[in-house]
């Protein structure tokens, strides 16, 4: 079981809230997993359980077989990167390294070594103060390969960050798990997940939604829909559903026929004799798909699709009914600014 | 938890002190604001003992006039204290400590021995520099390092600042705030320097406050047997009651350590 993490019926309530709801799951080496979920589903507080930073109030997560309050000298076997701020503004990226370093045992030299591999050493004696967000981040990652550890975990590294360094910690982390580490990474970022992880675990509202390999979920949940423009929406419907067509009818009036296409559409029309002003292909995102599965959805369908992924699905079609008009968007670029904990009040409170 | 893991946390939370420049400032400005109004308060003495008699006043009050200046040269080395904590709440820090070192009994230990030697070397300075400025500045007054009350004070003044920064970092782990902990602590300190402790209506509960019992050994809450001034302890019964605080601080951070989330 070495390099495993492995989590086990893993819960975490703040009062009546409920942040993460018995995960469970496990993570191996030689792979990027990616950990997906929106903001406020879970994700940072199921990384700071696994590193024994809050108490889960039930199940455990084990890393190598063990908590990670029983390993020795910890910074050998785990490197993390959690949110960016961690690290004192008024010390020097050396000596928050060095400082760590000391603490496990692992020689000065590394330091050094380390802030070469993030490209860091020239600014080494600067004080964090006047980092950059990206500077910070590498930074970070320069703390986690500290003591060359077998297994990283990694919180939303890429946040911030500009195009160049999005892909400097993609190949990095592709790298560490080509020499046979076990890498976690979350993100609340389809796209970002579909380029750098080998396998996904999705999470919504600190439930399993998801633990496949990235390639079966494009698979099964980028499909796309047909979408029809008629004077009748009513007596199309039926006609549609007669044909055992998954059919809903969209805010515009529109409607859309899923696990189908333009042409069975048209024929069914013609066949029932309706009157068909517009019907063509629509191909939704993958960043959609992600979105209807964790519930955040602006516009699904109450669609069967993903359920062999989903262990909770029940809620997914539920949560999309009561937010069909869209307006969902903003709301959802206010709380990623607030952060992961006002995102989990928000989940908590709809829960 | 081995000895080599042990002493490996403990050059770690060094690392840290020297680290950062807002401590080794605050530590250095803690020693010259004990040595240096000690100079400056011997002067002012030994002026006021030569327009007053010819003979040579009492020992204790030249005890009074060496030491005084360390209930100034206190404070930057509590502050130091609080932030050497506080710091690694304000910063997110504590959570890098944690992924390090995730024994919270284990980092908790090795930080405040880091916080305690750090005062205590500091104190083994400036108390003495502090005992020498004040002797300068008595001039004729001033006492040898043998005369009677001098070798306990001095030993006590290191001490007590010691164990005065044992408190505060114990009680900012309690807090968990630096702005916090200084709120409490300055005006609890300044209590002292001040004589408010001294008010008969409040006396009866202040004389057992830290600073108040620990100061005792300096001479610096007043003659012993004085109604208004003296209290019902001796010396090193003071510093007992202090060391009672110092622990009672300590046990309350670690307790909040381990019961809260990171």
């Amino acid at each position: 079981m070495g390099r495993v993490i492995d989590i086990q019926n893993l819960s975490k309530r703040y009062g009546d809230t409920v942040a993460v709801d018995g995960l469970s799951f496990t993570v191996r080496p030689g792979r990027v997993t990616g950990f997906l979920g929106p903001n406020g589903a879970g994700k940072s507080t199921t990384m700071r359980m696994a590193l024994g930073l809050d108490h889960p109030t039930g199940g455990r997560a084990l890393i190598d077989g063990r908590r990670y309050r029983e390993l020795a000298d910890p910074l050998r076997r785990v490197g993390a990167v959690l949110e960016a701020g961690e690290v004192h503004p008024g010390r020097s990226a050396y000596g928050h390294l060095l400082w760590m370093a000391r603490s496990n045992r692992i020689p000065a030299s590394r330091v050094r070594e380390v802030l070469e591999l993030v490209g860091l050493e020239k600014v080494a004696r600067r004080r964090v103060r006047g980092f950059s967000l990206g500077m910070t981040q590498r930074l970070g990652i320069a703390a986690a390969l500290l003591g060359d550890p077998p297994v990283l975990l990694l919180d939303e590294p890429v946040n911030g960050l500009d195009p160049e360094g999005v892909r400097w910690i993609r190949n990095l982390m592709r790298g560490l798990a080509a020499e046979g580490r076990t890498v976690f990474v979350s993100s609340h970022l389809m796209g970002e997940m579909a380029l750098t992880a080998d396998h996904l675990v999705v999470i919504g509202r600190g439930r399993l939604l998801a633990d496949t390999s990235t390639r079966e979920f494009i698979e099964a949940n980028s499909h796309s829909r047909v979408r029809i423009r008629t004077p009748e929406p009513e007596r199309m419907r039926r006609a549609l559903a007669a044909a055992g067509v998954r059919v809903r009818q969209a805010a515009d009036g529109t409607l859309e026929a899923y696990g189908t296409e333009a042409a069975r559409v048209g024929d069914l029309a013609a066949a029932s004799g309706l009157a068909v002003h517009g019907i063509g292909m629509e191909t939704a995102s993958l960043e959609e798909a992600f979105m209807r599965l964790t519930g955040e959805g602006t516009a699904a369908p109450d669609s069967g699709d993903g359920a062999d992924h989903r262990a909770t699905g029940s809620d997914t079609g539920d949560g999309a009914d009561h937010r069909a008009t869209g307006s969902d968007t903003g709301d959802r670029a206010d709380h990623r600014a607030a952060g992961p904990r006002s995102g989990e009040r928000r989940a908590g409170r709809r829960g | 938890m081995s000895v080599v893991a042990a002493r490996a946390v403990l050059a770690a939370e060094w690392v840290k002190i020297r680290t950062l420049r807002s401590t080794v400032s605050i530590l250095l400005l803690g020693a010259a604001l004990s040595a240096g109004p000690g100079y400056l308060l011997g002067l002012s003495f030994s002026g006021n003992f030569a327009g007053m008699s010819r003979e040579r006043p009492d020992s204790p009050d030249l005890l009074f006039a060496t030491f005084y200046s360390l209930t100034i040269g206190q404070l930057p080395l509590v502050t130091f204290a609080v932030l050497a904590v506080g710091g690694e709440y304000a910063s997110g820090t504590i959570r890098a400590s944690l992924t390090a070192v995730p024994r919270r009994g284990a980092f908790y230990g090795g930080k405040m021995l880091a916080v305690a030697l750090t005062a205590l070397g500091v104190a083994a300075v400036a108390v003495p520099a502090t005992f020498f400025a004040a002797q300068a500045g008595l001039g004729p007054y001033g006492m040898s390092l043998d005369a009677a009350g001098v070798p306990q004070a001095i030993l006590g003044s290191c001490l007590y600042l010691t164990l005065i920064c044992v408190f505060a970092a114990g009680v900012t782990a309690m807090l968990r705030s630096s702005t916090f902990s200084l709120g409490i602590l300055l005006p609890l300190l300044f209590l002292g320097s001040q004589g408010l402790g001294n008010i008969p209506q409040v006396k009866a509960v202040t004389q057992y406050l830290p600073d108040q019992a620990g100061m005792v050994i300096m001479h610096l809450t007043g003659p012993s047997g004085d109604p208004n001034f003296g209290r019902p302890y001796g010396p090193w019964a003071g510093m007992g009651i202090v060391t009672l605080w110092a622990a009672a601080a300590l046990v309350g951070g670690y307790l909040t350590l381990r019961r809260r989330d990171a």
